[in-house]
C-alpha cells in the first residue's frame, strides 16, 4: 500500500462510517424501525471508500440495491439516507425508494436500482449525453458479477464500446448472486474476459485492499476520461453478511466466511498502517462516527411522514387527471 | 397530399431541427431509413450523431435513451414494433416510469418511445400485436395514438414539450393513409379526447388504427338512419374519462373499438369506467369489438377474420343502437 498519513485517515473513517452505519441499520431493522428489504455491503467497504473519490462532482454514479456505501461515499448526507430506510419525507428520496433506492440528484447520485444489471444501459445513456454535449464528464456503474449474467451487461459492453462512450463499468464480484456461487452461474468465470471480448480495456483488482481499489479506480476513470471509451474494473471482494434480512446463508459454509473475514479491508488498514508506523488514532475517527450516527438517527427518528394527502405526487410532471 | 408516414417524418424534422438536445435512435432509422421508411432522409440531413443506428439491443438502446434523458438530452427512441418493445419493458416499466417517483420527484425522464403497432399486413403473431394496454396500464407513463395526421405530426412535438416518458403508438396499417396536411408542425394537445364525428345514437370510443374503420362504419351506419359519435381518444394514459362519460352522456350507448385482445383490455377499462360514471344514464347494455383471442394468424382469411373490421363494427352498433 501507498497511502499518506492522510489518505489512511480518510479511507479509514470512510469505511468505518460505512460499516459503523449499516450496523447500526440492522440493529435498526431488528427493531422494526427500518423495513423492507435490507441489503448489507459490510465486508466491501473499501470499494466505495477509495473508488467513489475518484469521480469528480460533475461526473454521474448510478449504483445497486446495495449502494448505502456508495450514497454515503459520494457525499450524500447520511442524515437524508437514513432518514430514508425510516421512510421518512426528510429521507433522500422523500421516503419513496426505501434501502434500494438511495437518489440524490444534486451529488448526481441517481440511484439505487433493484433490477439487477438494469441501470447498466441508463449508465451507457449518462454517458452518451456527455459524449454528444463534448464535455469530459463520465458515467461510471456499480453493479455486482450476477450482472454479468444478464443481457444488459452484454448490450450496454457492446453499445459503449461500439460508440466509445465515457462509461466506466464497475463490477464488485462478491463470489454469489445471492445465494448462487460465480461458477454455478458462468460458463467462464474470468469476467475481463467477457468484456475484454467487447474490445474494452479490462482490469482485475483486489477489492479487500484499500490502496490497490483506489490506484485502479484512478487508473480506469483517468483512461475513460481521456476519450478511450469504456473500460470494465473488476473488484474481488465478499460479502460478510448474509445477502439481506431474509438469508440464512445456506449456500456457504461458516469456515468460508470466517477466512474471509481475515480480509478484512479495514482490519488490514489497521494493521498496515500500524507496520508502518503511521498514527491512525482509531478511536478518536470512531468517536466522530459514532456521534455522526447518533445524529443521524435523531434526524431520522425526528423525521415526518408525508401527508396520504400526497400519496399520487410525483408520477407524471403534471398529476394526472 | 401527405400520408401519415411524411406526417411522422415532418415531426421527426421539426423536433431535431427546434432543439440540440432532441437526437433519434433505433433499429435502422439511419442508413435503412427507417423500417417503414419514417425516417427517410434525416441521417443525411442530421448525420450520424443525431441519426443513430443502433444495435439491435431493445433492451440497452431503449435503456440509453432513459438515462440520456435523466441527463439533460431529449432523446427519441424507435422500436420497430411493439413485440420488439418486450425486450425493452424492464427498462421502461422499471426505470422509465419509476424514476421520478423513486427518486422523490428529483429526476424526470423525458424520452420519447416511438414503435409500430397493429396487424393487417400478414405478419403473425410476433409482429402483429396491439399491446398498447400494457404500457398504459404503468403509472408514470404517458401513452399516445395518433391517427390523424396532424396528431402524427404534433403529438412527438407535444410529448418532447412534458418531462414525462411518453410512448408513442404509430400504426402500421396507418402508414399510407393520405389526406390534405397544412401549416408548419407544431405540437398538439395531448391531454383530451376528440370527437371526429358527431352523432346522437351511440358513441363509437376508439383510437388508432381503428379509427378510420369506426369512422367507414358510422357512415353506413347512417344509411340506416343510426348516427354514431366517433370519439378518438388519442392519448391512452392518461385517459380522457371526462371526454368518454360525456360522449356517452349524450349517446346513451356505446361501443369499444380496441385491436387488442379482449381480456383485459383497454376496451375493458373504458367499459369499466363507463359503468363506474354513467350507468344510470344508460339505455342499452356496452358492448366492445376487440381481436380475437388467438396469436395472430398468418392466413389473410384468418387475419382478417381475428381483427376489428367494417362490418363487424357496423353490426355490433345496430345491436346496441337498436336493441331487440
Amino acid at each position: 500500500m501507498k497511502l499518506s498519513p492522510d489518505d489512511a485517515r480518510e479511507l479509514l473513517r470512510q469505511m468505518l462510517r460505512i460499516r459503523r452505519f449499516e450496523e447500526r441499520c440492522a440493529e435498526l431493522y431488528g427493531e422494526g424501525k427500518i423495513r423492507g428489504f435490507l441489503h448489507l455491503y459490510i465486508g466491501e467497504e473499501a470499494i466505495a471508500a477509495a473508488a467513489v473519490p475518484e469521480l469528480r462532482a460533475d461526473d454521474s454514479l448510478l449504483a445497486t440495491y446495495r449502494e448505502h456505501g456508495h450514497a454515503l461515499a459520494r457525499g450524500v448526507p447520511m442524515e437524508r439516507v437514513m432518514a430514508e430506510m425510516f421512510g421518512k419525507q426528510e429521507g433522500c428520496s422523500r421516503g419513496r425508494g426505501g434501502s434500494m433506492h438511495l437518489f440524490d440528484a444534486s451529488h448526481r447520485f441517481f440511484g439505487g436500482s433493484a433490477i439487477v444489471g438494469g441501470a447498466l444501459p441508463m449508465a451507457a445513456g449518462f454517458a452518451l449525453a456527455e459524449q454528444l454535449r463534448g464535455t469530459d464528464r463520465i458515467a461510471a456503474c456499480f453493479f455486482g458479477e450476477g450482472a454479468v449474467a444478464e443481457g444488459e451487461f452484454h448490450e450496454t459492453a457492446n453499445l459503449a464500446a461500439l460508440w466509445r462512450l465515457p462509461l466506466l463499468m464497475l463490477c464488485e464480484n462478491n463470489l454469489y448472486a445471492m445465494g448462487t456461487a460465480l461458477q454455478r452461474s458462468e460458463s467462464d468465470t474470468d469476467l475481463c474476459e467477457k468484456a475484454r471480448s467487447y474490445r474494452m480495456k479490462a482490469v482485475s483488482v483486489d477489492g479487500m485492499n484499500v490502496s490497490a481499489v483506489r490506484d485502479a479506480t484512478r487508473a480506469a476513470v483517468a483512461h475513460v476520461r481521456s476519450g478511450h471509451g469504456p473500460m470494465f474494473l473488476e473488484y474481488r471482494t465478499y460479502r460478510f453478511r448474509a445477502h439481506s434480512m431474509f438469508d440464512p446463508e445456506l449456500y456457504r459454509s461458516k469456515a468460508e466466511v470466517e477466512q474471509w473475514k481475515r480480509h478484512c479491508p479495514i482490519a488490514a488498514l489497521i494493521e498496515h498502517a500500524r507496520a508502518m508506523g503511521v498514527a491512525l488514532d482509531v478511536p478518536a475517527i470512531e468517536r466522530g462516527v459514532a456521534d455522526e450516527i447518533t445524529a443521524a438517527v435523531a434526524y431520522a427518528e425526528a423525521g415526518t411522514l408525508e401527508p396520504l394527502a400526497d400519496l399520487a405526487r410525483d408520477v407524471m410532471t403534471e398529476p394526472a387527471r | 397530399m401527405t400520408t401519415y408516414r411524411d406526417a411522422l417524418r415532418q415531426g421527426l424534422r421539426a423536433a431535431l431541427q427546434r432543439d440540440a438536445r432532441v437526437f433519434l435512435m433505433g433499429e435502422d432509422v439511419g442508413r435503412y431509413g427507417g423500417t417503414y421508411a419514417v425516417s427517410k432522409g434525416l441521417l443525411e440531413e442530421f448525420g450520424e450523431q443525431r441519426v443513430r443506428d443502433t444495435p439491435l439491443s431493445e433492451s440497452a438502446f431503449v435503456g440509453c435513451g432513459i438515462g440520456a434523458a435523466i441527463n439533460g438530452m431529449k432523446p427519441i427512441v424507435e422500436v420497430m414494433t411493439v413485440n420488439f418493445s418486450l425486450l425493452a419493458m424492464d427498462q421502461i416499466v422499471n426505470n422509465a416510469a419509476t424514476l421520478r417517483h423513486m427518486s422523490g420527484g428529483q429526476l424526470s425522464v423525458p424520452v420519447v418511445i416511438r414503435m409500430t403497432t397493429g396487424a393487417g399486413r400478414q405478419l403473425a403473431a410476433q409482429h402483429s400485436h396491439s399491446l398498447e394496454v400494457w404500457y398504459a396500464h404503468v403509472p408514470g407513463l404517458r401513452v399516445l395514438a395518433p391517427a390523424t395526421l396532424v396528431d402524427a405530426r404534433g403529438m412527438l412535438l407535444a410529448a418532447l414539450q412534458t418531462s414525462d416518458p411518453a410512448i408513442i403508438f404509430e400504426h402500421a396499417l396507418l402508414l399510407n393513409a393520405e389526406g390534405e396536411l397544412e401549416g408548419d408542425a407544431a405540437a398538439v394537445d395531448i391531454e383530451h379526447a376528440a370527437v371526429r364525428r358527431p352523432g346522437r345514437d351511440l358513441s363509437l370510443i376508439t383510437y388508432g388504427g381503428s379509427l378510420p374503420r369506426c369512422v367507414a362504419a358510422a357512415v353506413e351506419l347512417a344509411a340506416e338512419g343510426i348516427e354514431a359519435e366517433v370519439l378518438d381518444l388519442r392519448s391512452l394514459r392518461p385517459l380522457d374519462v371526462a371526454a368518454i362519460a360525456a360522449s356517452v352522456r349524450r349517446t346513451r350507448r356505446a361501443l369499444v373499438v380496441d385491436e387488442g385482445w379482449k381480456t383485459c383490455s383497454l376496451a375493458a377499462e373504458i367499459m369499466a369506467t363507463l359503468v363506474e360514471q354513467v350507468f344510470y344514464e344508460l339505455d342499452a347494455p356496452l358492448a366492445r369489438v376487440c381481436s380475437a383471442e388467438v396469436p395472430m394468424p398468418y392466413a389473410k382469411h384468418l387475419e382478417d377474420a381475428a381483427l376489428p373490421n367494417v362490418p363487424r363494427i357496423v353490426a355490433a352498433a345496430r345491436d346496441v343502437a337498436r336493441p331487440r
